[in-house]
């Protein structure tokens, strides 16, 4: 319960959009509807990985905004996979049973905004189409630019192409053509916001641009999400729960509380919400913060810790759990 | 169940009045015999069967006299309900989650028939008979926020979600205790809550506002608010002060059982889904003194909360002119016995 509310749905569509990136359409088990989410929205879905309980985040695509009937999300094949998205590729097919939780939105619109300027990369694609989709319906000013490395790994673009015309802009690496965020950003209007997804290198460049050009703060958006990385292994024990373990490897702090049969909270499990932040009552070795809720002062502090993303370097962690 | 509906009023003559099913359903606010501090926020789940929380909207009897007094104050100040342009997104959400879940509860009362866009609403005891088109907001009458919320009892404000904050950016507003959404329009959870006395240091609103912002689809949540109204008006609002302020000035130990009622708001909030937006809904429900006295554990825990106030909360809330005498009134049906845990009338 503590990720919210959660619906048992059933994978009725697969599609290989590039050979990389997989398509899942879910519908309800029960045949009841889904309800209706804003662009930029993501959800947590939770499947049994035979020898353990996978839960990763992905955004919701825009073809199902309305809701109803399915949701459909599109997952790559992460190199860095701790397993999760090799998983989904490997062994999700036509009638897998899995659940997924409510819709929620770390990287929403700015709907006070008079012009909105979209900018993905990869598979960063997936919240930012989305957006367009969501502003195409509303009738809303927007751009979109889309940078791919080639055009095989362009998952969406025929699609996007189609939906948004000329409002669209491609660059494709293998094409020399690149994206540049100075000349986008230098001819908006005051009141126009950036919204970025893709990786955390594009994010920072975009974001640097910006700010030199002297864009306020309130107007960029990035989709902060952090696929939580491994680590040394380290002992866990949770203090109020009378527990100890060990975080393996190439699991995560909540991964470990949850395989303990602890209910700890979470929403996003990328770092950005703060939901699962944690008290911590004994730290024998070194905080790895790798989220981006806490401040740098709090993260120094070492008083709390966001249990999805961040782990221990050293001996063990004594949480109030 | 069919509701019956009671023909009273809430200003001029004041003839408003609880029924023993409704005073027995009153949302008492105070689970303790002192008074403290607390956001208090649980999740908004159904709650005993007949209360104020059994369903997530509540329709009671009063609801055809409140709608009737809500008219009345929209003609008079057309500003009680205010929405900013980015807001009508927001606006349809507020209207599918107060139709179906009054359809869904009060099934003898309201009919709603979804066809994908093509909606049909019925309210019966309104006499209202509506075909309009969900998204398109020139097949009904008023906007969706306006139309929907001119036949639900309660006050609805929908808070933008933006910057990691929330903006009082839409409302309909005619039951208040003392604020003004013409007032606060556009602004921002810590600008609005500014004058609340004690709290801020408390950090309780840094703290409220990081849980509202997480605030997940399907898990509403609520609280309870409460203060005091002389008379049992609904319109009490800084716009109409010079109307009813001078009220608080005609409280005597003679007449405390009938004017002085405990007004309580059961406030609650639910994330909307197409526009990432949060509503806000308060409740008002009123209780005279009279009333509340013939269940006695509320009378002997009023009683002792009231007089355990501290004077920045009694000021604040503006009933620091007739507390004294409230007090006073309350003691002669408080034999100090303890009172037994809950909220619930024994």
């Amino acid at each position: 319960m503590s990720g919210g509310v959660q619906f048992p749905v059933r994978v009725i569509e697969t599609e290989a959009l590039s050979p990389t990136v997989k398509r899942l359409r879910l519908a309800r088990r029960d045949g009841q509807a889904l309800p209706p989410y804003s662009a930029g929205a993501h959800t947590v879905l939770t499947l049994d990985g035979g020898t353990r309980l996978i839960r990763n985040a992905y955004s919701l695509l825009g073809s199902t905004l309305s809701g109803g009937a399915a949701y459909e999300v599109a997952v790559l094949r992460s190199p860095q996979s701790r397993g999760g998205s090799a998983f989904i590729h490997d062994h999700l097919t036509v009638g897998t049973d899995l659940s997924l939780s409510a819709p929620i939105n770390l990287f929403p619109l700015n709907r006070t905004a008079r012009r909105h300027i979209l900018v993905a990369g990869g598979i960063g694609i997936t919240p930012i189409a989305a957006m367009a989709s969501e502003l195409a319906a509303l009738g809303l000013p927007f751009e979109l630019h889309y940078a791919m490395r080639d055009i095989a790994s362009g998952a969406f673009a025929a699609e996007l192409a189609a939906q948004h015309g000329d409002r669209l802009h491609l660059y494709v690496s293998e094409r020399q053509e690149r994206l540049s965020v100075r000349d986008i950003l230098a001819r908006q209007p005051l009141g126009t916001h950036l919204y970025v997804c893709g990786p955390e290198r594009m994010i920072e460049g975009v974001m640097a641009h910006a700010r030199i050009a002297g864009w306020p703060e309130s107007a960029l958006h990035a989709e902060r999400f952090l696929a939580p990385e491994g680590g040394e292994p380290f002992a866990l024990r949770l203090a109020r729960s009378g527990i100890s373990t060990v975080v393996a490897e190439h699991e995560t702090l909540l991964e470990a509380i949850e395989a303990a049969g602890v209910d700890a909270p979470y929403l996003c499990r990328g770092g950005a919400c703060g939901q699962c932040e944690t008290r911590v009552l004994v730290a024998d070795g070194d905080l790895l913060h790798a989220d981006h809720y806490l401040t740098d002062s709090q993260k120094s502090c070492g008083q709390t810790i966001m249990t999805c993303v961040s782990r221990l370097r050293g001996r063990e962690l004594v949480l109030d759990l | 169940m069919t509701l019956s509906f009671n023909a009273e009023t809430f200003r001029d003559d004041y003839t408003f009045a609880n029924s023993p099913e409704a005073i027995r359903a009153f949302p008492f606010p105070f689970e303790r015999d002192d008074y403290t501090y607390t956001v208090n926020i649980e999740q908004h789940v159904p709650g005993p069967v007949q209360s104020a929380t059994e369903f997530p909207i509540h329709i009671d009897e009063h609801y055809v006299a409140e709608m009737h007094d809500r008219a009345i104050t929209l003609s008079q100040d057309p500003l009680r309900c205010q929405s900013l342009p980015h807001m009508m997104t927001a606006e349809w959400d507020l209207l599918e989650l107060l139709m179906t879940s009054m359809a869904t509860h009060y099934p003898e009362t309201f009919t709603l028939t979804r066809d994908g866009d093509g909606w049909h609403w019925m309210n019966r005891p309104l006499g209202l008979d509506q075909h309009f088109t969900f998204g398109d907001a020139s097949t009904l009458p008023h906007g969706p926020m306006e139309y929907v919320t001119r036949q639900c009892q309660g006050d609805f404000c929908l808070l933008d979600q933006r910057d990691d904050n929330l903006w009082m950016d839409a409302g309909m507003v005619t039951t208040q205790a003392d604020w003004s959404l013409d007032f606060d329009l556009g602004m921002n959870f810590m600008e609005w809550h500014a004058p609340v006395p004690l709290a801020h240091d408390l950090g309780i609103f840094d703290r409220a506002l990081k849980f509202l912002l997480n605030l997940q689809q399907g898990r509403p949540v609520r609280r309870l608010n409460w203060t005091m109204t002389v008379n049992p008006r609904l319109d009490t609002s800084p716009e109409n002060y010079h109307r009813w302020g001078i009220d608080k000035a005609s409280v005597t130990p003679a007449n405390v059982g009938d004017k002085v009622h405990l007004r309580v708001e059961l406030q609650a909030l639910w994330r909307l889904p197409r526009s990432n937006a949060i509503v806000f809904s308060i409740r008002c429900y009123l209780i005279k003194m009279d009333e509340l006295v013939t269940q006695k554990k509320w009378a002997r825990r009023f009683h002792r909360v009231l007089a355990s106030l501290p004077q920045p909360i009694a000021d604040y809330k503006g009933l620091a002119r007739f507390r004294d005498t409230t007090v006073a009134w309350l003691s002669r049906h408080d034999d100090g016995l303890p009172t037994s845990p809950g909220f619930a009338p024994d």
